[in-house]
């Protein structure tokens, strides 16, 4: 035995002190310390385990061969599943438990489980090394002459304050500077007055008042506006929009009267709060709601929040029917940035 | 046996084998046998808390080997594509490159699945063991000196684990990913002043742009990985070299430290509990599924579905974010979204860096310089066990609240009124985990001191002659008593006298009193242990109580 395990010496103070440490007990041995036959035993419960993870492995190489990879099997409590999928997880799986379980029970049963004592040192090093650390320090920066050469300091100093400011600068093109692309979306496109055609967004089709009808939502986007347009997600994510049907007198605020048709208003689709797409309508009270963070809209007042984290009113946006074509169309841009506030919204 | 082949390997001649030509030939270039030499027996202690960084670190490398696999097959692009792929219900929809490698992934390349579930269920695992592995070292005051330095690199290896995992989720460019995104541009909008150009740069223009996703699969795999891989070996390093805390024992001392060498068990060990955790991941990955973007559509800003659910360690957030009141000021023209602003960056700012401070703050109030190898029981610091059991209470109300409307639908409640009781909550509820912890705390200590004094109950009734009934109580042993009596029940700090010995008024330094204060906050109360004299009176007296 090396002399690292003899345990700590009981302090002469121990027979006085009831609580003192009575130091580290005797090491007790276990069965497959005493008993080769458990000893044996318990070799090959490892060695099985490790054959397990071979056979295992070979399983996962035969499974990724020969089952196709599109095969759905439906197995108890997991449901329908992909069997390629299941096979590989398993296979993997078992092979790596195996191995580790083998190494643990190898670890407990027979590899010697007597504790060692190691000593601990304070990590402060001595008052001798400390002395002559910083006196070689002070050494080395007298003899630089940073100290006493205040030019050379102050100068080196400002030289590498600077220099990063060349990699700051380079960042500046990571994107266009923001200008007023928050205030504008694509139903501003025909100048101030011009007129947009609101296009269905499920049907690509333009709509007409009585394709609104009471109780439901009709997702909207401008004429123009495709699918295959490079920005198409950046305008889409500004200028959604949904119309819904209300009676008229059912309207509170004299300007989304103003801006609506014979009942039919359309409001921006993008919460006022973070920008989520809004989609819940509960008919009866108008009030919509955003999924992300509950913020609550009533559409008969105006747009205005009724509960949640949002701060300000859906932006409304001004409509009206073509006398020709009898299509809805929308006046202008919103007379508001949409979606989530910013320091420049004001 | 075991011990007999060991200790013939000990004192023999040196075996002349191909084994030490090979350690001899990178001895002599790199002269590492005085190091082998101190090291490889190096003890380690045992205890099933110690696992828990283990999980975390074994995770880290499950997500390593499985994230380099996914980069092979992954194209990080927002290139618009027409899917074609095998998966019908998206065939011919407009969608990222991203995404369509996903699926890819998912549904083409023979074990992409499994590879994905491993990895995403790795990273759920990880950041669980990471928070659970910080309280174990927080509760037993683990962090004391001379182990702060490490308590921040584990620290920072947390943040950063939240920043890749929600990088990581927004890669794919799925619907639920792209919701998460357009909230974290939202938040990036709101802040004052330089928020609209950090938001154009960082998409390179407007939401969402073709830069983000390119741009956080570097940073996902490349700038963070980089930056935890190296804080991950600094953090082990110090562990090896400050060696590992124990839990008061017969043996232990603050001078020592008692445990089984690292060659051989130590490595067994830990070793075999890699596989055991990457065996368990693996089956997860085949078992049970994670994320299936395939259901959740392509991103497009103006779709979203209802009950759409971050990672679960991103939830606190979310949940902060729903039950903020809806502040937001106009000031000449320029707007504060206090309504966005506390609840993303300032409520959990103030969250992690409490954490963060903490060993610092403590080792202030208890003035405490000395070096700590013996681990607390949690029960002897009370204050320290109620500020962290008030932390996880102000973390699980936002939590949550996270999932307002999932309880909503769940229980037929109103959306309203859960938020309302999580505003409340989150006040109270820190207060009250605070109490509560502090006073089971206390409970404990009283427990350990009746179990010094009067011995451990054997549940064994004895009639006495009289025909009065007791239960026998059997004295601890010694090693029992030394852990109930180990722990130092400091003083609290008191403030010098007002006047000097001069009679002239003393002067405060700034802060001393509210350290006098806070140091009484955290002694004044304690259960007194028990004395050796105390002790000695009970048991020489009347044997049983
Ligand atoms: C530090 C910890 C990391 C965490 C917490 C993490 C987390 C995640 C998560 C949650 C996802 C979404 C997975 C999904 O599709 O369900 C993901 C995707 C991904 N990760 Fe990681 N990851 C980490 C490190 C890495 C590393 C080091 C690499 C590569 C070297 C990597 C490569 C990838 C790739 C390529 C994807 C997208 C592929 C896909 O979604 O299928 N990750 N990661
Ligand atoms: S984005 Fe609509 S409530 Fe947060």
């Amino acid at each position: 035995m090396s002399e690292e395990k003899l345990p700590e010496p009981h302090s002469p103070a121990g027979a006085l002190d009831p609580f003192a440490d009575p130091g580290l007990p005797a090491h007790e041995p276990r069965v497959t310390d005493i008993d080769e036959k458990a000893a044996r035993r318990a070799e090959r419960q490892v060695s099985l385990l490790f054959v397990i993870s071979m056979l295992a492995t070979i399983g996962f190489i035969a499974s990724y061969v020969s089952i196709d990879k599109y095969k759905i099997i439906d197995i108890f409590f997991f449901g329908k599943i992909g069997a390629l999928n299941l096979a590989l997880g398993c296979t993997l799986g078992v092979a790596l438990f195996c191995i580790g379980a083998g190494a643990i029970h190898w670890a407990r049963t027979l590899m010697t489980d007597e504790e060692i004592v190691q000593e601990r040192h304070e990590f402060k090093s001595d008052p001798a090394d400390r002395e002559g650390a910083i006196r070689e320090f002070q050494r080395g920066a007298a003899e630089s002459g940073f100290g006493r050469r205040s030019m050379i300091r102050r100068t080196m100093i400002g030289a590498m304050a600077l220099v990063p400011l060349s990699g700051v600068v380079l960042l500046r093109d990571l994107g266009p500077l923001p200008s007023v692309a928050l205030r504008h979306t694509w139903w501003g496109k025909n100048g101030k007055n011009g007129r947009t055609l609101i296009i269905n967004e499920n049907t690509n089709k333009p709509l007409r008042p009585e394709h609104i009808v009471k109780g439901s939502l009709v997702m909207a986007k401008p004429e123009g506006l495709n699918v295959d347009n490079h920005d198409y997600l950046e305008e889409i994510g500004k200028a959604a929009i949904l119309l819904i049907r209300l009676e008229p007198d059912e309207i509170k605020s004299k300007k989304q009267l103003e801006w609506s048709y014979n009942g039919v208003v359309a409001y921006s689709k993008i919460c006022t709060h973070v920008g989520c797409p809004i989609g819940l309508y509960e008919q009866q009270t108008h009030h919509l709601l955003c999924p992300c963070h509950q913020s609550t809209f009533d559409l008969a007042d105006d747009g205005a929040v009724v509960f949640g984290p949002a701060a300000r009113s859906l932006p409304q946006l001004k409509i009206t029917v073509n006398e020709k074509t009898g299509f809805l169309e929308a006046i202008g841009d919103f007379a508001e940035p949409v979606g989530p506030s910013f320091w420049e919204r004001g | 046996m075991a011990s007999t082949h060991a200790d013939s390997a000990a004192t023999g001649p040196i075996p002349d084998n191909a084994a030490t030509k090979t350690a001899d030939y990178f001895d002599e270039r790199l002269g590492f046998y005085g190091v082998a030499k101190k090291n490889l027996r190096k003890v380690f202690p045992d205890h099933w808390s110690f696992m828990l960084g283990e999980v975390a670190l074994y995770s880290f490398i499950i997500i390593l080997l499985t994230g380099v696999w996914l980069t092979l097959f992954f194209k990080p692009s927002m290139e618009e594509v027409v899917y074609s792929g095998s998966y019908v219900p998206l065939q011919g929809i407009h969608m990222s490159e991203a995404y369509a490698s996903t699926l890819d992934i998912s549904f083409d390349i023979r074990g992409g699945l499994a590879i994905r579930q491993i990895h995403h269920w790795a990273a759920l695992i990880f950041v669980s063991s990471l928070f659970v592995h910080m309280f174990r070292i927080f509760f037993t005051g683990a962090f004391r000196k001379p182990r702060e330095m490490n308590w921040l690199f584990g620290f920072l290896l947390l943040v950063l684990a939240m920043v890749n995992g929600f990088t990581g989720y927004s890669l794919p460019d799925d619907l639920l990913s792209g919701t998460g995104l357009r909230i974290a541009e939202g938040v990036v909008l709101a802040i004052p002043l330089v928020g609209t150009y950090l938001q154009f740069f960082l998409f390179g223009g407007q939401f969402p742009g073709h830069d983000i996703v390119p741009r956080l699969f570097t940073i996902h795999v490349l700038l963070v990985p980089a930056i935890m891989v190296a804080l991950v070996t600094v953090h082990l390093a110090l562990v090896f070299y400050q060696k590992h805390t124990q839990w008061p024992g017969a043996g232990k001392t603050e001078k020592n430290v008692v445990g089984l060498p690292l060659l051989p068990v130590y490595t067994a060990k830990a070793g075999g509990f890699f596989f055991i955790v990457f065996g368990i991941t693996a089956l997860l990955g085949g078992l049970v599924q994670i994320n299936p973007i395939w259901s959740y559509g392509p991103y497009t800003p103006d779709q979203i579905t209802a009950g759409s659910q971050p990672d679960w360690y991103i939830g606190f957030l979310e949940g902060s974010l729903r039950i903020m009141p809806n502040w937001e000021t106009n000031l000449w023209g320029h707007t504060i979204s206090w309504n966005v602003l506390i609840p993303s960056l300032v409520v959990p700012g103030v969250m992690f860096t409490f954490i963060a401070a903490y060993p610092w703050l403590e080792a202030w109030v208890t003035g405490d310089k000395r070096e700590h190898h013996i681990l607390d029981r949690p029960r002897n610091v009370p204050v320290r066990t109620g500020f962290g059991a008030a932390w996880i209470a102000m973390y699980l109300v936002l939590w949550i609240a996270g999932g307002n409307d999932i309880i909503a639908t769940h229980f037929h409640l109103s959306i309203n009124s859960i938020t309302w009781t999580m505003r409340v909550l989150f006040f109270v509820a820190p207060v009250l985990a605070f109490v509560v912890a502090r006073r089971i705390a206390m409970a404990l200590q009283r427990r350990d001191r009746d179990k010094v004094l009067h011995g451990r109950e054997t549940g064994i009734i004895k009639k006495l002659p009289h025909g009065e009934f007791i239960e026998i109580h059997e004295p601890l042993d010694a090693e029992k008593l030394h852990v109930l009596t180990a722990h130092e029940q400091p003083a609290p700090a008191e403030l010098p006298p007002a006047v000097d010995e001069n009679g002239v008024a003393r002067k405060l330094k700034p802060g001393q009193k509210l350290r006098v204060r806070l140091s009484k906050f955290y002694f004044a109360e304690q259960i007194e242990k028990p004395t050796a004299e105390e002790f000695k009176e009970i048991t020489s007296g009347h044997g049983h109580h």
